[in-house]
């Protein structure tokens, strides 16, 4: 089985690099908004169902993928 | 006058620490006997307090001192502070107890996003901490940061806390990194786990350009050394 996790700064968090990659983007001359930058994890697994596989993988995310002080994660889970 | 008994103080190394020498040179001029402690042991030899030096541990992958709460020797380090013994994180070490849940709140990238080192002034909120003894609150002390991700976080539920327990200890009067309302050092609710980003090592000297790191340091080996069984 195979998951992808998202982890993003969460709303409201000061992103500085994805300040720093809008400026850029600007001066490329792309007419971009707010840009925020985050992680990809993409995982390979073998935990059964997959609630089980979901279950596990929030506490991956909670104990160590992401910061919940500062960070959402979302979790894709493929076949 | 004979010579004050010299307490242990432990200096963990982890892969990628780079301050242990420096803070373990510190140590020994301020009067302690350091120990290096290698991040694989499972326990902690007979020691007053712990320090966690600076550095880029395990490369800063994922999140600064996001993988250093892992190793072997963070056990033994819970177990210290949980017992009430006293630790100390700088900089990379304040990282690492952050994740570790041994101080609140978390260390982000800076502001502006550029590395900054240079001497920050700091001001001491607190001078009833075994961090800050030698200090008087309102003392401004000059310590050099160097870092990248300095840049301290906590939610505002959090910072009421921290300021309404008097967590905050030590704050930038320049504040360099964006850190919320410029905090520059925290300590835990208990008040025996503490980490700051400045780097105290490096300010023992006047050749260094400053003594004023030894106000921290010492006032950490003076509470080591009360810890001492009296001598007989």
């Amino acid at each position: 089985m195979k998951a992808t996790v998202l982890v993003r700064p969460k709303p409201g968090i000061l992103d500085p690099q994805g300040e720093a990659v809008q400026r850029s983007l600007q001066q490329l001359g792309f007419s971009v908004g707010e840009a925020r930058v985050g992680r990809v994890v993409d995982l390979e697994l073998d935990l059964g169902d997959s609630e089980q596989t979901r279950a596990q993988l929030e506490r991956m995310c909670e104990q160590l993928l992401a910061n919940p002080l500062i960070e959402s994660y979302e979790i894709d889970i493929s076949g | 006058m004979s010579e004050q008994p010299r307490p242990r103080i432990a200096v963990l190394v982890f892969p990628g620490s780079n301050d242990d020498r420096d803070a373990a040179l510190a140590f020994e001029r301020l009067g302690a006997e350091p120990v290096l402690v290698w991040h694989a042991e499972t326990g902690l030899p007979e020691v007053g307090a712990v320090a966690l030096p600076g550095g880029f541990s395990y490369g800063d992958y994922l999140r600064c001192g996001a993988i250093a709460r892992f190793a072997p020797v963070m056990n033994a380090v819970h177990r210290f502070a949980e017992d009430g013994g006293l630790v100390l994180g700088i900089c990379n070490g304040f990282q690492v107890l952050c994740e570790a849940g041994l101080l609140p709140g978390i260390l982000r990238p800076n502001a502006s996003l550029s590395f900054v080192c240079r001497d920050v002034p700091l001001r001491v909120e607190r001078d009833d901490t075994p961090f800050t003894a030698r200090a008087r609150s309102g003392t401004r002390l000059t310590i050099p940061v160097k870092h990248g991700e300095g840049c301290y976080f906590a939610d505002e539920e959090l910072l009421a806390q921290l300021e309404s327990e008097g967590q905050v200890v030590l704050r930038y009067e320049d504040n360099p990194n964006g850190s919320v309302a410029g905090i520059a050092g925290v300590a835990n609710r208990e008040g025996n786990v503490f980490g700051l980003m400045p780097h105290p090592e490096h300010a023992v000297d006047p050749l260094l350009g400053s003594e004023d790191g030894a106000v921290i340091l010492g006032s950490l080996v003076d509470a080591a050394r009360n810890l001492l069984p009296a001598a007989a």
